[in-house]
């Protein structure tokens, strides 16, 4: 061990924040970091559609109605205080990084799984769903309405699938330290491949993102294996340490959701009811074309197998086909009726693409340039008015 | 074990190098100490940078201003709409949501909250946002607009969409929780019938994070001041540390329960005489959700422009 000491001056936090800001290779490496798993998995509001939003939004409405329900019936309301300074260590615990051997990179905690050891499933979510709406708020990490998402995501998976029906599985079967860490990994390997294949799914069908659903799974999945062989074997030391020092903190966790069998059937099929209806609803709403998914679908197979995006009549058709399917409103379809653009398309690229509405893209274009100029000047204008009032008041 | 003692010519020693390396100018008296390794250090900054920031919006909050003072129920319903306005926009129109940007202006302008704060958490926060959106000029490729000579594919376009609503829905977000607070958040969604457990939950967390973000940073530096060359930063310290912390926060919530119940807790959580929403409160609802669905029905920067052409 190496100690270091300097002569009688007080290190500050200010010389740290100095050589983080300074240093481009820090800097490179917080942004690792911020790739490493806190801001993968959190989708943003730009990236979804409202109808994904708000059918994720309901499905995660009706699990904390149903977990609060299950957290009195259980009459475990007292472990609220419990839940909520849970919560806070393991928002500091996420944001303390630790090196992983052999790969120079830095991991930390996600703590669903954790927490859901310690707390039992549904007082798990709660807090989980608690810190992501503090993430949200405070960090902008993940937006409001993509909230429902990312706490379905984070919460949901690790909480009502990876804990019940793995780690519980496999680790009650026995005692044992490599027993625990065989549970936790597989517990959180599932787990987060389930969250970042609803992370690709919800970005997918939102249709924001041009990110076939191949690739993107092709990215996501390596990178969440990587982070859930991580999070496992953290877990499992973490409970290894716990189950060493302080055994009691495990039982009296474990011991009231002993109690009742947990069933997830009932809540899984309300769930997907409640899901399938809103996101039904709301993307008949957003849509004037309720067959703009299967376009997708088809423009994704079209891709996987064509490789790039327009070569290829079928490509090409399906694009078109998107597009006018999600621009009702812009001159192009008044112009020309759809069967003709279709006869054009498949002659060339070239004949179907340049003449389109450039006329109102260039001008939609000034026009949202002017418009922030405008929003600039009325915002100056309330200033002013602000400034004068107060100024009013003042003297 | 082996103790190193910086002497003071060793400190002007490092501060020499590292003025030459990054060019810190000469007034500073901050001592670098190269031998911590780079990574615990950025891990320390990040940390205390965390904190302080929640700490910061938590200030803001605090003032008292117009908008500081709409009722939190409608202010959350508002943002809501709004976000649920801007995300609908259709992604090859970037410009069709700009107008909207009023609303967070203006919340950030009545509410004084500074410009350049708002800027900087956009740009801290936009990684995956920005890997996920990079993708649309790689894969979409069809052009789509002429600017003259230059032809812009529509994957251009849609990513500009995405940063146009990612700058609004962030700052709104961010807007509302700074003129609002988490407490009043909190009171507002237990009042719209969001269960008294994670209402509750939510409240202790956020009163804990500071206790204990302040207890991890402080073991954080500690760890980092005892490990050289990347040694110590591994998984084992890292889990009998959190460890730790883990079993002091078990004995803390215990403590701080039978407190709570010592002096009449009941599983509820009583946030002061109940505001009535008043007509003011009514009308900055409703006008601004009017205001946010006219932008959404009329496409306004498209008026604007053609306008704007026709006078040129």
């Amino acid at each position: 061990m190496l100690i270091l000491a300097h002569e009688g001056q007080k290190l500050t936090q200010g010389c740290f924040g100095l050589f983080y800001f300074k240093d481009p290779k820090t800097s490179l490496l917080h942004g690792c970091d911020a790739f490493s798993g806190r801001n993968i998995m959190h989708m943003a509001d730009a990236l979804i559609s409202p109808a994904v939003g708000g059918a994720m939004w309901a499905a995660t409405a009706g699990l904390t109605v149903y977990s609060a329900r299950k957290l009195k019936e259980e009459m475990d309301e007292r472990k609220i205080p419990l839940m909520g300074v849970m919560g806070a260590l393991i928002f500091a615990a996420q944001m303390i990084n630790f090196t992983i051997p052999g790969t120079g990179s830095s991991g930390h905690l996600g703590g669903g799984l954790l927490l859901a050891i310690l707390l039992g499933p549904p007082a798990a979510f709660l807090t989980m769903a608690s810190i992501l709406t503090i993430q949200a708020l405070f960090f902008a990490d993940g937006g409001l309405l993509a909230l429902g998402c990312n706490i379905f995501n984070m919460g949901f998976f690790p909480c009502f699938i990876a804990f019940p029906f793995i780690y519980k599985k496999i680790a009650s079967s026995g005692e044992g330290a490599k027993r625990i860490l065989a549970a936790a990994l597989a517990a959180s390997i599932i787990g987060l491949q389930l969250g970042a294949f609803g992370v690709v799914i919800e970005t997918v069908f939102s249709k924001i993102s041009e990110l076939p659903l191949g690739t993107f799974l092709l990215v996501m999945q390596p990178i969440h294996l990587a982070i859930g062989i991580v999070e496992g074997v953290v877990t499992a030391s973490l409970i290894g340490f716990i189950s060493s020092t302080r055994p009691e903190v495990l039982e009296a966790a474990a011991g009231p959701a002993r109690g009742k069998p947990f069933s997830i059937k009932p809540v899984l099929i309300a769930l997907i009811l409640v899901a399938a209806f809103t996101g039904g609803v709301l993307s008949w709403f957003a849509s004037s074309n309720p067959e703009g998914l299967e376009w997708s679908i088809a423009r994704i197979c079209g891709n996987k197998e064509l490789k790039s995006p327009e070569s290829g009549v079928h490509a090409l058709l399906s694009r078109i086909q998107e597009k006018m399917a999600f621009l009702p409103d812009y001159d192009f379809r008044k112009e020309k009726p759809e069967g003709l653009a279709k006869s054009e398309s498949a002659q060339g690229k070239e004949n179907a693409w340049p003449s389109m509405r450039t006329g109102t893209s260039v001008s939609g274009l000034l026009g949202g340039a002017m418009s922030l100029v405008l929003a600039g000047l009325i915002g100056f204008g309330i200033k002013i008015f602000q400034g004068r009032k107060s100024g009013r008041r003042d003297g | 074990m082996q103790i190193v003692l910086l002497t003071q010519r060793k400190i002007s020693f490092s501060l020499a190098s590292s003025r030459a390396k990054r060019s810190v100018p000469p007034s500073s008296r901050e001592i670098l100490i190269f031998d911590i390794g780079l990574l615990n250090v950025c891990a320390m900054g990040s940390i205390d940078s965390s904190f302080f920031d929640i700490g910061r919006l938590d200030a803001l909050s605090s003032k008292d201003s117009p908008v500081h003072r709409i009722d939190p129920r409608l202010k959350v319903l508002t943002t809501l709409y709004f976000i649920a306005i801007a995300i609908s926009f259709d992604k090859y129109d970037p410009a069709g949501p700009v107008p909207l940007l009023v609303y967070p202006m203006t919340l950030m302008i009545i509410g004084e909250i500074p410009f350049s704060y708002i800027a900087k958490k956009l740009l801290i926060a936009s990684p995956f946002v920005l890997s996920v959106a990079l993708f649309n000029p790689i894969l979409d490729r069809c052009p789509m607009l002429n600017l003259g000579p230059i032809s812009v594919s529509g994957g251009l376009v849609s990513f500009a969409s995405i940063m146009t609503k990612y700058v609004l829905t962030v700052s709104a977000v961010l807007a509302l929780i700074a003129c609002t607070g988490l407490d009043s958040i909190c009171s507002a969604l237990a009042r719209m019938g969001v269960p008294k457990a994670f209402t509750i939950q939510l409240l202790f967390l956020y009163r804990y994070i500071f206790v204990l973000g302040e207890e991890a940073a402080r073991m954080t530096r500690a760890r980092a001041l005892r490990s050289f060359g990347g040694k110590g930063l591994g998984m084992s310290v890292y889990s009998s540390m959190i460890g730790h912390l883990l079993l002091r926060t078990v004995d803390r919530a215990q403590r701080i329960h039978l407190a709570m119940l010592c002096r009449g807790f009941d599983g509820e959580i009583r946030h002061g005489e109940p505001s009535k929403i008043r007509l003011s409160d009514l009308l900055f609802l409703a006008g601004w959700c009017a205001l946010f669905t006219l932008l959404r029905l009329y496409d306004f920067p498209a008026w604007l422009g053609k306008g704007l052409g026709r006078l040129l």
